[in-house]
């Protein structure tokens, strides 16, 4: 949603993919995390958006007036703001019909005992204390619908003064940094999304790295949406000072439900002077959550920011990762995968905003689209004047599966210096028949002779990802490409 | 003892103008442990004949049967076949990006055998038969054909027919290409694998130098969709001193 939507032309809007109960059927046998709790905490909960609501949440959260005001001009903007012209299909988003907020739990745990027995059960599920257990992550934050309901950082980090605790903890604890760099990235009034996010916000992750600290393992938050017409607007700032270092990875799934949750979110990244900050998502939504986020970061002189961005779930998504290069040799890097599958709409891609001299950014994105699934690579690359030397190579390739998916392309360059390098390079292909006789002849059935394809294809972006996703990227391919061949 | 028989077998393939007739009732039986060569000039329908029997989509069966052991292969899925004991090693084998070579032939041999092998004998099976076809073993992590010669294709294709352990084998043109090295190193790879797992061979070449190093037990010679003329390895020396030319003034 970083795009403004004056800058984009060509987009085209497709027909409503609104599910059909088949479907939905057909859906469950593909997708593992549909379970849902008993919907104790959501079922009561208030549907639609009105500045009560806002003030009610702003209220519960004992926030200042600062933040309660941010949140509604925020509000007063998201009224304002047409839906969006461009990209995918909205006009199946009800907003009067979204639960804006909903508690699960009154005290964050530290432990997972602590946790009610059907949250700490949906988390066993998917493998998070398990990972904590094994150490594969230095931290980790477990959102549950509208809040953060178990966080843990390991001691060490702590030590070194490592902040790494929801937003809204944050926020108490930290007023100065919030008031320093909250909605400094991502302004209230940048898109309608964002500003529905700044509006009702509750939750995601705060972190704060020292000057020269590196976090050699990953933090990681998981979100879970279990109510149905949920919407959930974490909240996510991460800082990295001078010369400091840190992974994020973030996972999301929800269950399958016949109406439609909306997940909007909205990331903000300060990298600082010669900072590293690498931030990893595999988005794995049921097919009924429409998945808006706008995420960007600004790199200071000698920074580096990289987005691993992974969307395999969701009914649709239109996420563009930014980075803002604003400092000289800054870096900016993103790596995006979607998979668009039946009665899905992956408009993906990342924007690149070069402000400083030799500024360098890289995109490449691979996209999948099976079963009439729909994926849209969506591209910004924008050099503005007195970024001469700036560098920029955007690479995108699009496998179709069958004949009856689409793919598309919007790349979109806006260079205003001469001395300026940029490559683009965009590929489409299809599975040839070629290759899947090719491995079937040597005894591969079609359904695994055509995982072996897209794995392939995905192969140099999913090397990047952590071990745990990077198997879980693969079983998501296979259990994607069963029933995709007839 | 495994038998595998054409009989009468047609076959059509698309083109732009429509489908176009290329084997016009082809019969041949080869039995496990021998090596039939197939001969021909270019067009006459050799390389048809290889992807028919291994069931390549492009090629439509019009009449005939293949069988394998009795059992009728061309009711069997690509897949089924090469489980059921055929391969083919391909002229132009495709690039798979993204997926390493030991990947392709661990997923392979899974897929033939129905388990997963042990790891430690096929860690050494692998580098065993690398060894033999003087293959990098650096090779084993490059992707599946992308960057590789066309030696390097072909000796790709006899290693998988090594570690597949196929009861028959295609070998469509291998030696197409080959240095007198490489083509040494292929012949010595399908001596080993006959005369390691009795395999019988269906090897087609445009040449006569391969039958050098393989010797076959008969040579059918391929004339416009059909087999013309058929005898012992003799028929090979008539081919290399006379070429083509009877054969195709009569057709």
């Amino acid at each position: 949603m970083t795009a403004e939507p004056q800058t984009v032309q060509n987009a085209q809007v497709d027909g409503s993919t609104q599910m059909s109960q088949e479907e939905t059927i057909a859906s469950i046998g593909k997708y593992n995390f549909g379970w849902h709790d008993p919907d104790t905490f959501g079922a009561d909960a208030q549907r639609g958006l009105s500045e009560d609501v806002v003030r009610n949440i702003s209220m519960l959260k004992n926030e200042s007036e600062w933040m309660l005001n941010l949140r509604l001009k925020a509000l007063k903007m998201f009224e304002r703001k047409p839906m969006p012209s461009w990209g995918a299909d909205l006009s199946g988003i009800d907003f009067d019909n979204i639960k804006y907020f909903v508690r699960t739990t009154e005290k964050q745990a530290t432990s997972w005992e602590d946790l009610p027995e059907d949250i700490k059960n949906t988390y066993d599920r998917l493998g998070i204390p398990e990972a904590e257990k094994q150490r594969l992550v230095a931290g980790v934050a477990a959102q549950y619908e509208s809040e953060v309901v178990y966080h843990q950082i390991n001691e060490e980090l702590e030590k070194q003064g490592v902040i790494f605790m929801d937003t809204d903890t944050g926020l108490r604890e930290h007023p100065e940094l919030f008031e320093e760099y909250f909605g400094t990235v991502i302004p209230g009034g940048d898109n309608k999304f964002a500003a529905l996010n700044t509006a009702v916000w509750s939750g995601g992750s705060f972190v704060y790295v020292p000057p020269g600290v590196h976090v050699e393992i990953p933090l990681q938050a998981y979100f879970r949406i279990n109510t149905e017409n949920m919407g959930q607007f974490e909240r996510t700032l991460i800082i990295a000072d001078e010369g400091s270092s840190v992974h994020y990875v973030e996972g999301c799934t929800a269950p399958i439900y016949s109406s439609d949750s909306l997940h909007s979110a909205v990331v903000e990244i300060i990298v600082k002077k010669n900072a590293n900050v690498r931030y990893t998502t595999i988005q794995n939504w049921s097919n009924n959550v429409y998945n808006l986020v706008t995420k960007r970061s600004t790199v200071a002189e000698g920074g580096n920011m990289e987005w691993v961005d992974g969307n395999i779930g969701s009914k649709v998504t239109m996420k563009y990762p930014a980075v803002y290069l604003m400092g000289e040799h800054a870096r900016g890097e993103t790596l995006s995968i979607a998979f668009a599958g039946e009665g899905q709409h992956q408009d993906t891609g990342s924007k690149m905003v070069h402000m400083a001299p030799k500024t360098s950014s890289s995109i490449v994105s691979k996209s999948v689209a099976r079963g009439g699934g729909r994926a849209s690579y969506r591209g910004l690359v924008q050099v503005l004047e007195g970024a001469e030397g700036s560098k920029s190579n955007v690479l995108c390739d699009a496998l179709l599966v069958d004949t009856i998916s689409r793919s598309d392309t919007y790349p979109y360059v806006d260079v205003r210096e001469d001395d300026v390098e940029m490559g683009h390079e965009a590929t489409v292909s299809k599975v040839s028949e070629d290759q899947l006789f090719y491995l079937m002849s040597r005894g591969m059935e079609e359904t695994e002779a055509m995982a072996m394809i897209v794995r392939g294809f995905v192969e140099p972006i999913a090397r990047e990802l952590p071990m745990e996703y990077a198997l879980e990227l693969n079983r998501l391919i296979e259990l994607q490409m069963e029933g995709s061949v007839g | 003892m495994s038998n595998l028989t054409i009989s009468d077998l047609h076959v059509t393939v698309e083109t732009p103008e429509g489908p176009k007739q290329i084997l016009r009732g082809v019969d041949l039986s080869i039995n496990s442990g021998e090596t039939h060569a197939i001969m021909g000039p270019n067009g006459s329908g050799k390389s048809t004949l290889a992807y028919s029997i291994a069931g390549h989509p492009k090629y439509e069966v019009t009449s005939g049967s293949v069988t394998l052991d009795g059992e009728e292969v061309l009711e069997m899925s690509v897949d089924e076949r090469a489980r059921a004991g055929l391969f083919l090693a391909m002229q132009y084998p495709v690039e798979v990006a993204g997926v390493s070579v030991s990947n392709f032939l661990r997923t392979a041999k899974t897929a033939i055998d129905g388990k997963a092998p042990a790891l430690r004998h096929w860690v050494a099976d692998v580098r065993e038969s690398m060894d033999a076809l003087r293959i990098d073993p650096s090779f084993a992590e490059r992707n599946v054909n992308e960057g590789f010669s066309g030696g390097e294709k072909k000796r790709h294709e006899i290693l998988q027919m090594e570690l597949l352990k196929p009861t028959f084998a295609i070998l469509d043109e291998t030696d197409s290409g080959l240095d007198v090295d490489a083509l040494r190193i292929v012949s010595e790879g399908v001596n080993r694998a006959k005369e390691n797992t009795g395999l019988g061979v269906l090897l087609i070449t445009h040449y006569t130098r391969i039958l050098r190093y393989v010797k076959p037990d008969f040579v059918h010679v391929f004339v416009d969709g059909k087999v013309a003329e058929e005898g012992g390895p003799e028929l090979a020396e008539r081919l290399e001193a006379e070429g083509y030319d009877r054969f195709l003034a009569k057709a």
